[in-house]
């Protein structure tokens, strides 16, 4: 040991040496302790729940769920919902971000305020306000029927419910992005000849594009999963309009609880492989992320 | 061009594309939430007010409402308590599964409510995992207003940590290393200037949580025993409502829903104009 | 990728569009899934020998009132196979979309099968419960639906008044007293019948489940009768639940012949065998395998015209209307 740090040993003994602005160890790993038992007892341990009672009968019993054709369409519906309702919400995220973040007006912080709204409003009202408007007692029930239209209780309703509870999730991801990025790179881009959608494309998009797909994947597993809203407006038929987490609560009440637990499974790996995404993005692109609440 | 017809409510810009995009933006937001919403409450004018305060001031509504708002209190307030611990050590420790821990707070938002639901039924019930345990000790949770308030902290938990994490990590070193130089024990140092500085992300992530709480249906249905007046929430009371014909029941407790979502999202507002001002940031 | 998403659509959207053959739409409540599954395999067998062509048949199951809520709403049914009278009586009144006279239409009222009220209890019958008087004992815990949503749970609940008018001799507020104290008892009130009998069977909550006899004795079926007992008691009402086609979709649909057929064939001696198989009560019990029917114990019934009840126009408001006996019950 040199005499530099005997001495500073002297002063500052190691073992009760510590920085002014961490915890004692101790305290920190109570904190730790704390932490980790918190999310595994709240959420770790419902998803080994999940993937237990799946595989509670073996692995054939397991796929023997995705053999049946109402699981099937019921997985296809949901494919089909997500894939109309998440690039819609996808092009209005985009529109509202840019009208948002690239100007300056009165009104804002309302707009935003209204853009989140659907975010708190509970699912069952979602559901609510749609058959108060398309049902055949509703608003324009009678015209519809007129024109031999349907949207509740068909593809339509599901869709327009799930794009309502989905609405804010690539708005609010890339809104605080795009403010904080400031509006001189377009500015100069146009400045230089670009047009509107060129300097969109090559300036901003480049700048966002993974606080985008962090949005996209959300709006796209919660778009998978919902159920309260899907609820109202499905009317449940078998094979028809039954999505994945409908179809779960059907297999659960026919006694068929593996299968249920094997349904649930696929749309809980859904999310782990979103989260799982996520982070992978989060840790090779973390300056570029938004790290606003959600 | 549009700027000048928009007229003073908008600084002119160089970059074009306002009046697509805004133009866009309001249709779809009108289209999708505005009109759908504004006819619910135009459909609850069709009652005498007199009307809506019987169906508003019934037993059963109060008591459905007082139990999604008091579950959603107590598991907002949970939240918050673990929340900041689940902040703090992610942010400022480093320890094996650091990454797994934060990758998973999310599941909530990516997990479909109906399966959390039942696998927190799965769990709590009498004959499940942790049901079999706790029952005998006198300790019920599924199916009583216990099951609520777990399935709602479950449902809420991102929210406080999400909101937290990101005011952590700017704190600046500096500001904790200025109150030790100045004779602060760091119990001190958190108490009176770490944990200050948190409040209005604090406040935020809990109206978040209370929120999403007070509205959450999916996860709760399966847990909760649907009793009327003990067990039943605000959310369901309005399915019930429905299937019963009586539209005019539903859509009362969904307006007194959607004001109670407005005015938490009016709070989140103003906690953070008052966090700009108090303390430079959102 | 952009082709990748595009062909999934594609192919989701034939997958979804792919039933351009008839397709009948049957909304029914909840403990009719295995019932309606058998029946209608037959069906479209009978319907292909019949007419030569091949339809296929949806099934949508839940709460008989919400089921009433969706069709009033636009579900598109062609028909409907509900719990109870007064839930088709709705849909007949708010949307019209169901003639009025409906119940004349088919025999016995239009229920083809009828059924009734028992206990499940876990096997040994440990809480000794024997008839109703016992439901209403301190610390036994009751599972029964919510009479408000679902049609078994009204037939439960008009069971126990019954029985209770019955024992108090006309009595009614000695019979709200007792219905009164039986849903004290009660723990959890799910929405349909399935959903109790799941919360009783699979998640092990309450003594005794107020169930419809088919559900009872389909649980025995599928979880052992090992596990589970059925407690008949001294009184129970005789549950009709009906069917209709529903005017105005099969209309518009042209789907009137087929769906008539569909509901006339319940009657027939295929439809009848399927429904004592499936645990229900045949209208005809001799077209039916006198094994099946042997199964289903003798009850005293109790119908829903009896001067007690006076019919579902009278006691559907009085009971489960806002304000009803039920409402009443509930307010402390």
């Amino acid at each position: 040991m040199s005499e530099q740090t005997l001495a500073a040993s002297a002063t500052m003994p190691p073992e009760t040496w510590r920085a002014p602005t961490a915890e004692v160890s101790v305290v920190r790993l109570v904190l730790i302790g704390v932490a980790v038992l918190f999310i595994g007892v709240f959420l770790g341990f419902p998803l080994l729940v999940v993937f237990f009672e799946a595989f509670l009968n073996g692995v054939a019993k397991y796929f023997e769920t995705f053999a049946d054709s109402d699981t099937q369409h019921a997985i296809l519906l949901t494919l089909l919902v997500a894939a109309i309702a998440v690039p819609a919400n996808l092009i209005f995220g985009v529109a509202a971000a840019w009208a948002i973040a690239k100007y300056d007006f009165r009104g804002k912080a309302l707009l935003i305020t209204l853009i989140d709204l659907p975010f708190s409003v509970s699912p069952v009202i979602a559901g609510l306000i749609y058959v108060i408007m398309f049902g055949a007692q509703g608003y324009l029930g009678d015209w519809l029927k007129a024109h031999h239209i349907q949207i509740i209780f068909a593809i339509p309703g599901i869709v327009l419910a799930t794009i309502f509870v989905t609405f804010p999730f690539v708005a609010r991801e890339l809104i605080p992005l795009m403010e904080e990025q400031g509006t001189q790179d377009e500015e100069a881009a146009i400045s230089l000849g670009a047009s509107g959608w060129q300097t969109f494309r090559r300036v901003t998009l480049p700048n966002v594009k993974w606080g985008l797909m962090y949005g996209v994947l959300l709006c796209n597993a919660r778009a998978m999963g919902e159920f309260g809203a899907v609820a109202v407006v499905s009317g449940h038929i078998r094979g028809l309009t039954n999505t994945m987490p409908l179809h779960i609560e059907i297999l659960y009440n026919d006694y068929q609880w593996v299968a249920a637990f094997a349904v649930a499974s696929l749309l809980a790996l859904l999310a782990l492989v979103t989260l799982i995404v996520k982070t992978l993005l989060e840790w090779r692109f973390s300056d570029e992320l938004a790290n606003g609440p959600r | 061009m549009t700027a000048i017809a928009f007229g003073t409510w908008r600084k002119p810009s160089v970059i074009p594309g306002f009046g697509l995009t805004f133009g866009f933006l309001m249709v779809y937001l009108s289209l999708i939430v505005l009109i759908p919403i504004a006819l619910l409450i135009l459909r609850t004018t069709q009652l005498s007010w007199a009307e809506y305060w019987a169906i508003a001031s019934n037993g059963r509504v109060v008591a459905a409402l007082r139990l999604s708002f008091g579950a959603a209190l107590i598991a907002a307030g949970i939240n918050t308590l673990f929340g900041i611990i689940v902040a703090w050590v992610l942010v400022r420790y480093e320890f094996p599964g650091r990454r797994l821990v934060d990758a998973i707070v999310d599941l909530p938002f990516a997990l479909p409510t109906a399966v959390a639901g039942i696998a927190l039924t799965a769990i709590f019930a009498k004959n499940g995992w942790v049901g079999q345990y706790i029952e005998p000790l006198g300790i019920k949770v599924a199916y009583t207003s216990i099951g609520v308030v777990i399935a709602l902290t479950f449902i809420g938990l991102p929210f406080v940590v999400r909101t937290l994490q990101p005011v952590i990590m700017e704190i600046e070193r500096e500001t904790e290393e200025a109150a030790a130089t100045l004779g602060a024990s760091r119990h001190q140092a958190i108490f009176r200037v770490v944990l200050p500085t948190l409040v209005p992300a604090l406040l935020t992530g809990f109206v978040l949580a209370l929120a999403r709480g007070i509205g959450e249906y999916g996860s709760v249905v399966f847990i909760a025993g649907n009793l009327p007046y003990r067990t039943e929430i605000a959310p369901l009371l309005i399915v019930i409502r429905l299937t019963e014909f009586d539209y005019n029941g539903a859509t009362a407790i969904a307006t007194i829903m959607l004001a109670i979502s407005f005015v938490m999202f009016l709070a989140i507002n103003l906690i953070q104009v008052w966090a700009r001002r108090r303390f430079g940031y959102v | 990728m952009r082709r990748l998403v595009s062909g999934l659509i594609l192919s989701t959207v034939l997958a979804v569009s792919a039933q351009a053959q008839t397709a009948l739409l049957n909304v029914s409540y909840d403990p009719t899934r295995e019932l309606y599954k058998d029946f209608n395999a037959e069906f479209i067998k009978h319907w292909k020998e019949k007419s030569g062509e091949t339809i296929s048949i949806k099934q949508s199951h839940g709460g008989s009132g919400g089921q009433a809520r969706s069709v009033i709403d636009g579900l598109d049914a062609d028909v409907v196979t509900l719990a109870l009278e007064s839930d088709i009586d709705a849909i007949a009144e708010k949307s019209g979309k169901i003639a009025k006279d409906w119940r004349k239409r088919l025999p016995n009222n239009s229920s083809p099968y009828t059924s009734t009220i028992v206990f499940l209890v876990k096997k040994g019958n440990p809480k000794n419960v024997k008839d109703w008087d016992d439901l209403v004992k301190p610390g036994i815990e009751v599972i029964t639906p919510n009479p408000k949503t679902s049609g078994g749970a009204r037939w439960n609940y008009l069971s126990a008044w019954a029985y209770a008018e019955h024992k108090f001799n006309g009595d009614k507020a000695k019979a709200k007293e007792f219905v009164g104290a039986l849903f004290r008892n009660v723990p959890v009130l799910d929405t349909g019948a399935r959903g109790s009998t799941t919360t009783f069977v699979q998640r092990g909550i309450g003594d005794v489940l107020l169930a419809w006899e088919n559900e009872a004795f389909l649980a025995l079926k599928e979880f052992g009768p090992e596990k589970f007992e059925i407690i008949v008691p001294s009184i129970a009402t005789l549950a009709e639940p009906p069917v209709a086609v529903v005017d105005q979709n099969v209309d518009k649909k042209g789907t009137r012949k087929v769906a008539e057929a569909y509901l006339e064939y319940l009657y027939s001696p295929v439809g009848q065998k399927i429904a004592a198989k499936n645990f229900y009560r045949p209208f005809k019990p001799e077209l039916a395998d006198a094994a099946d029917v042997k199964l289903l114990p003798k009850v005293t019934l109790v119908s829903i015209d009896d001067p007690i009840f006076g019919g579902w126009a009278k006691a559907q408001p009085e009971h489960f209307g806002d304000g009803g006996t039920f409402d009443q019950i509930y307010k402390k």
